[in-house]
């Protein structure tokens, strides 16, 4: 597709971006300082710091102000990469504040903050070696300059909370008088700058307040929405109801005369918007216009006909990439025992609570947008594409996201809709707000899928064959069609992959199948938060617990045995049961389940403790998740994850479900697309193990245990496995 | 052309009358903290007091609205975030993203008006609001941290 990042704005940067990542992956980030002519690139910087290295400013009175490259939408980003900045250098913490950096000036700067792409459970996982290289380069360089002052070793001095002494002097000079000379030095050769062992660790690791919570509290954080410029105008829009169709005709003269309204604008080919003085004339005025759409080819599309399209490659002869070991179906068919089943997972929307929106304001030597996005380059670079203004020209300033769960990434598609309105006010500001039904309408869904397992076990109940065939709509062939390769789309095996680092199978089977078929649809589907870990783990999970069953083992056991070789996926199912007391009985009426799997290089496990009503209502009571991100960062942000994800799981579980009637999404507010609300949260315990090894994620992976964990329970609770989600579909007594 | 008492404030507004008293909270009177989320009464976001009653603006008419109801947004909840239940929410780390929150905020305040020492249940049933980001666990032990501040008035 046209609107990635991938696009035209992305070429005309290629060069630019390739010398900032090579730039980056040299540890050289730290070489663009104040002195190498960048000096008014930081339009946001306080006028009154001095910046040390590109991820450090400090003012006189000893603020330091951290940088960061990342975008804040609620995982708490923001406090935990400030943490491992400050925890080298050495600052005090009371005294710390934060600046998000813009790509306007991460690309004028050479990417000086290296990746801004938050997704995929990225934001410290990928970072926390160069963001703390950048606190203890300007520890360093304050050492420097006060060792300069002094006229006296380096290695005399000491430091901490903002403080450096000579004790053999008694002289102290604290950070805020010592940064003009430290900005004044070169940067230290990174071979020399030596992290902290985090076991050493004093601000990092802790569970430090978020910095990022005051303004939450009294309405006035501002968020995209929230965007006020002067002479600004607001849009709605409305997008062909029917992917793939277009705007036939509309009829203007019909809100001709109404308050506020200044012009409908076409964008692109597909979709109407009208602006307006305010949002609320805008909309309005819109729902009053008339449309004609072309619906074009996909009219008749409907969640039968992609249920009979994806049955189909369940038993397709041409497959989209595999793994294996041994033979599988052979080993099945000859098995001792047969265990088959099919299960199936919808479309679903990410429902961020704030809308998509962008605003824009571009006149001929200039290009601007505030954007709740997930991806501030990308943003840029469709900045520049749509608008056509050169690169350099453009900035996008972020605004923090109210949610963003994978919608607002690689797609930018509300940039280039904003950009395509806004070119027709030159000089003006324009505010996109989309509806909550057009952002229904209009998302990259969760891709569906439907998956058939089969397993066979030998005559004491072991696992000695397993067939997993899942076919499904590729997030790659909406999104990134490079990431196909010769036919073979890797990332829907997401989860069950050999390679250890991201998202392994846990589970050795002498012979293995792992197949996927790619069936597309119209709809276009994208990463949501967990992406296809979350069906995958269900499939995987869930099947696991029937196998056991067939073999009539304990589903911990029978996982046990199949792990031996997977520890770190084994310590971790080992926590969540020893935590939930996974042998001790439970109140009459309250059932267990257990699931483990990997995603984005972290292990986790969840025990669920659910009751089922005569009624067939389902109650979760208590939720053990246990997760081994490898270093923790915040535990109090890492267990308010794990809170999150577990909400967010069990909405798609109870509830979640996007359904296509003629070519069209069906469910475009809450009121049939439900989301989770506090009296049906259950008790969450989060149980962290961080083994040390490696950096996990932990915005994400969690939730991919909690659909199998529950829906594991209720099989236990009813003797019947659940193989369709949602669980308000499936009638379970 | 209304008159509307906001935050204790009394503000002119031109607009028509089957706005909704969010947009016009919104884009008149321009106080940004109350948020829209749905447009359907169905998750919250845009919660105030009228009259000290929480009530979803989204689907209420501003010409519904009398002159002389009292009408507090976030903005109005306290002079500087020292309402029990923002000092809770604050103590306990309750918002991720933060969009939702000035409606739970609104919607416990409102709670503990007319239930001083509320159950979970009573936690259950007036705490409807959607959070996204699932702080469910947070706000619930919030709201009983904050029945418990003793300085509540």
């Amino acid at each position: 597709m046209k609107n990635t990042l991938r696009g035209k704005a992305g070429k005309l940067s290629r060069r630019t971006f390739i010398v900032g990542s090579a730039a980056a992956a040299g540890g050289l980030a730290l070489g663009f300082n104040l002195q190498s002519g960048f000096g008014s690139a930081l339009a946001q910087s306080a006028d009154d710091g001095v910046e040390v290295t590109a991820w450090v400013l400090i003012k006189p009175d000893d603020t330091c102000v951290i940088r960061v490259a990342r975008s804040e939408m609620g995982q708490g980003t923001i406090t935990g990469l400030a943490q491992l900045v400050a925890e080298e250098l050495e600052c005090d913490w009371k005294k710390v504040t934060v600046e998000r950096v813009t790509p306007g000036q991460n690309l004028a700067r050479k990417r000086a903050w290296g990746e801004m792409s938050t997704g995929g459970s990225r934001g410290i996982r990928t970072s926390h070696d160069h963001v703390r290289r950048g606190g203890a380069a300007a520890r360093m360089m304050l050492l420097q300059a006060a060792a300069g002052e002094w006229k006296v070793p380096v290695g005399e001095l000491t430091v901490a909370d903002s403080v450096i002494t000579h004790a053999a002097s008694a002289r102290s000079l604290s950070y805020g008088k010592l940064a003009a000379a430290a900005a004044k030095l070169a940067a230290p050769d990174p071979k020399t700058i030596r992290l902290k062992d985090p076991k050493d660790w004093k601000i990092a690791g802790k569970p430090v307040k978020r910095l990022d919570t005051a303004d939450k509290l009294d309405g006035s954080k501002i968020f995209g929405v929230d965007v006020k410029l002067p002479g600004m105008l607001c849009a709605a829009i409305k997008d062909c109801p029917v992917f793939g169709g277009k705007v036939a005709s509309y009829d203007q003269a019909k809100i001709a005369g109404r308050p506020g309204v200044q012009k409908v604008v076409k964008v692109k080919d597909s979709a109407v918007a009208v602006v307006a003085d305010t949002w609320w004339r805008a909309k309005t005025a819109l729902e009053a216009l008339p449309i004609v759409w072309d619906e074009g080819p996909n009219a008749s599309v409907s969640n039968a006909t992609i249920a009979e399209q994806l049955k189909e490659g369940l038993t397709a002869a041409v497959t989209n990439g595999d793994r294996r070991n041994g033979d599988a179906l052979k080993a099945i068919e000859t098995a001792a025992k047969k265990v088959e089943a099919i299960y199936s997972t919808p479309f679903l929307a990410h429902a961020t609570m704030e809308p998509m929106n962008t605003t824009v304001r571009i006149s001929a030597e200039k290009a601007e947008a505030w954007v709740p996005t997930q991806n501030a380059e990308a943003s840029l670079a469709a900045l520049s594409e749509a608008s056509g203004v050169p690169l350099a020209q453009c900035e996008v300033y972020r605004t923090d996201l109210g949610g963003g769960f994978g919608r607002r990434g690689g797609t930018q598609d509300f940039v280039h809709k904003a950009v395509a309105i806004a070119k027709e006010f030159p000089g003006v500001p324009i505010k996109l707000i989309w509806s909550r039904e057009e952002d229904q309408a209009h998302d990259f869904f969760r891709p569906i899928s439907q998956c058939r397992m089969a397993a066979g076990l030998d005559s004491d109940g072991n696992l000695i064959a397993l067939h997993v065939r899942i076919c499904g709509q590729s997030i790659n062939a909406t999104l990134n069609p490079a990431g196909i390769v010769n036919g073979k789309d890797r990332r829907q095996l997401q989860g069950l992959w050999e390679e250890p680092d991201a998202a392994q199978l846990g589970y050795t089977v002498p012979n293995l199948l792992i197949e996927y078929v790619m069936r597309n649809t119209h709809v276009p589907v994208g990463p949501w938060r967990g992406v296809n870990t979350n069906q995958n783990g269900v499939y995987m999970e869930c099947f696991i617990d029937e196998v056991a069953r067939a073999a009539g083992k304990d589903p911990l056991e029978f996982r046990r045995a199949l792990m031996s070789k997977h520890p770190k996926h084994l310590a971790v199912l080992n926590a969540a049961a020893q935590k939930a007391d996974w042998s001790r009985p439970l109140p009459s009426g309250i059932h267990r389940g257990i699931a483990q799997f990997m995603n984005q290089g972290t292990t986790t496990a969840a025990v669920a403790e659910v009751s089922v009503s005569d009624r067939g209502q389902v109650k979760v009571h208590r939720m053990v998740v246990a997760l081994d991100c490898g270093h923790v960062v915040n535990p109090d942000q890492v267990a308010a994850q794990i809170e999150g994800t577990v909400a967010f799981g069990l909405t798609a579980t109870l509830y979640g479900e996007c359904r296509v009637k003629d070519g069209r999404m069906v469910d475009l507010n809450f009121d049939s697309y439900p989301i989770m609300r506090l009296a049906e949260m259950p008790k969450v315990e989060a149980v962290l193990v961080p083994s040390g090894d490696g950096w996990g994620g932990v915005g994400e992976p969690s939730i991919s245990v909690v659909a199998p964990a529950v829906l594991n329970a209720i099989h236990a609770a009813t003797g019947k496995p659940v193989r369709q989600l949602p669980l308000k579909n499936v009638k379970l007594v | 052309m209304a008159q509307l008492n906001i935050n204790g404030s009394i503000r002119d507004v031109e607009v028509e009358p089957d706005t909704p008293l969010l947009w016009v909270i919104r884009e008149q009177v321009g106080l940004t903290g109350t948020k829209y989320g749905c447009g359907i009464a169905q998750c919250g976001a845009c919660s105030v007091h009228i009259n000290d009653e929480v009530q979803r603006s989204c689907s209420i008419r501003v010409a519904d609205v009398k002159a002389t109801d009292r009408i507090v947004t976030i903005e109005g909840l306290s002079s500087n975030g020292s309402h029990p239940v923002q000092k809770a929410w604050a103590a306990i780390d309750v918002p991720q993203c933060g969009y939702c929150q000035s409606g739970q905020i609104m919607a416990a305040a409102a709670l503990l008006k007319r239930t001083p020492k509320p159950t979970d249940q009573d936690i259950d049933e007036a705490m409807t609001n959607i959070c996204r980001c699932g702080t469910y666990q947070r706000i619930r032990a919030a709201v009983h941290m904050a029945a418990s501040d003793t300085s509540r008035t």
